[in-house]
């Protein structure tokens, strides 16, 4: 029994080092073909039309500008739901309240890219006239959301875990509930809001369904939300489920862009990781 | 005991039931405190003293189920009126708690905080306040170089100081202390029990306390609570040497708690 349970433990460990290696050599094929610096500075995507070239930057930009935009509705609204919930709500409809958040959080995402695509573009429309038909902004918006969830409940957590005495030192002193929130409550929970975020922050970058369906697949090194982007996400599943040679250079840009993401994901998931250790325990 | 004019309360209690949902925590107590003088609330665990200490500036307002019958009068007025701002009442009435529990800021945003979310933006007054009031903690020697450090980083004794310190900022006229020196070693309490005294002279002083030595050293009247009921509350001299009830004299001498 004992060995049945390293083989499973083993199994995942093994997986996660063969998408690494098979992620590296691929794209260590592809950067035989094309210069690093090229693939860093070049601001043009192409490697299906004749003319090839094979700049990440139109795909990053349009990842982070999907991510921002959800990032500016997520972060506020779910560290106001937090402190809502932590500070505010009485204890039934917390507890009531949670898990109904949570199921923001299970509706699959192609749901949430048709929604973005079929509901939240054509109402926009009315309104931004310019607004293409897929575009960074309903796909973000929506994106926004879906996170909220993620970051409200991890800040809620980190809220609720401030000690009482704190609370009470500021109400001591005269503050309302909202200034006790807000200049004692908010800091001192402060390294797992940081954390909450750079994990929804790390979930939006790695998004796929919404970004696929609702903002285009048109690689596009532009700042504006109106316009039709492609994000690296997109690309991927697009580039894979049209009919690419194998092993050509095309087929390999997946991998290139891959293993961008996967970076920039690591990234963001050690910096939290760090910040969680180093702050964890300041309480106790 | 004396008997107190009206003018001389500054802090009194009539009639005073308090229950937590079902359970009755505090029977009927009735209880008048001199201005500038020191007060200990004595007596075994679950008696009700910390609950009593704290109707004085609302912190039970929080708590699930509480609820009071009779009337608490800071200064005159009954602060349990619809018409008070809790909020005001509280930057009169400042409190020590028993863990220190300093804002995880600095040393001098700590002691700036009270200034700080009353609007007031003056650098200098606030840094004057500042000052004054560490100094009236007898902490300013032991930080002033090191005001822009992490209040998390002093010790324990240091911590409680400056939650003393970060009361007095805002000039309270009274210091409600729930077991101020539970926590710390034998000499952060002597120095706690020093500034206690100094503090007198300016402040009425309530202080809950387990420590029977304590309250001897630094009050001058003590108040003994059991089950809920003021036992006894006369002149801690009298209740140390010869109280007038039998509970009282078991308690100071040991013979339960």
């Amino acid at each position: 029994m004992k060995r049945v349970l390293m083989i499973c433990a083993i199994i995942t460990v093994l997986t996660t080092v063969g998408i690494v290696w098979v992620l590296f050599s691929e794209s260590y094929t592809f950067f035989q073909h094309v210069s690093i610096w090229d693939f860093l500075t070049d601001t043009e995507w192409s490697p299906l039309s004749t003319n090839k070239h094979f700049g990440i930057l139109p795909l990053l930009s349009g990842t982070l500008l999907v991510t921002a935009i959800s990032m500016s509705i997520a972060v506020p609204m779910g560290i106001i739901i937090a402190i809502y919930l932590s500070e505010y709500a009485p204890k039934k409809f917390r507890y009531y309240i949670k898990p109904l958040l949570e199921i923001l959080a299970s509706i699959p995402t192609v749901v949430y890219g048709f929604f973005a695509l079929t509901v939240v573009t054509p109402f926009l429309q009315n309104y931004i006239p310019n607004l293409a038909g897929f575009n960074a902004l309903s796909a973000g918006l929506v994106m926004g959301i879906m996170i909220i969830p993620m970051i409200s409940s991890l800040s809620e957590d980190a809220l609720y875990a401030v000690p009482k005495s704190l609370r009470e030192g500021a109400y001591g002193m005269g503050s309302t509930r909202l200034q006790t929130s807000f200049n004692v409550i908010l800091p001192a929970a402060s390294s797992g809001i940081i954390v909450s975020i750079i994990l929804a922050f790390a979930r939006a970058v790695g998004e796929t369904m919404i970004v696929t369906v609702a903002a285009g697949n048109m690689a596009n090194l532009t700042a504006d939300p109106r316009e039709t982007v492609a994000t690296i996400t997109a690309f991927i599943v697009n580039m894979s489920s049209g009919d690419v040679q194998q092993d050509s250079i095309e087929y390999q840009t997946i991998f290139a862009a891959g293993v961008t993401l996967f970076v920039f994901t690591f990234i963001l998931n050690s910096v939290s990781f760090y910040i969680k250790k180093r702050f964890q325990e300041k309480y106790d | 005991m004396e008997k107190l004019s009206i003018k001389e309360k500054k802090l009194e209690a009539i009639n005073l039931n308090v229950f937590y949902g079902a359970k009755q925590v505090l029977k009927d107590v009735n209880i008048a405190i001199k201005a500038n003088t020191v007060t200990a609330f004595i007596g075994p665990s679950g008696c009700g003293k910390s609950t009593f200490l704290r109707t004085f500036n609302r912190m039970n307002d929080y708590v699930e189920g509480f609820r009071k019958e009779g009337d608490i009068i800071v200064d005159g007025k009954d602060i349990y009126q619809k018409m008070i701002r809790v909020e005001e009442l509280r930057k009169k009435i400042g409190m020590v708690f028993q863990k220190p529990n300093p804002f995880p800021k600095s040393i001098f945003e700590n002691v700036a905080y009270g200034l700080k979310i009353q609007g007031i933006k003056n650098k200098k007054l606030i840094e004057e306040t500042v000052e004054k009031s560490l100094k009236q903690s007898a902490l300013w020697d032991e930080v002033k170089d090191d005001l822009k450090k992490s209040a998390l980083s002093l010790s324990g004794g240091q911590q409680q100081r400056l939650c003393i310190a970060r009361a007095l900022a805002l000039e309270p006229s009274i210091l409600l202390m729930d077991e101020p020196a539970s926590a710390l070693d034998p000499i952060s309490t002597a120095k706690i029990e020093d500034l206690i005294w100094e503090l007198k002279q300016k402040y009425t002083i309530v202080i809950v306390t387990h420590n029977m030595q304590q309250a001897g050293r630094i009050s001058d009247n003590t108040a003994f609570f059991y089950m809920g009921d003021l036992v006894e509350y006369d002149e801690t001299k009298k209740i140390f040497t010869n109280p007038e009830k039998e509970r009282t004299q078991n308690y100071i001498t040991g013979r339960f708690g």
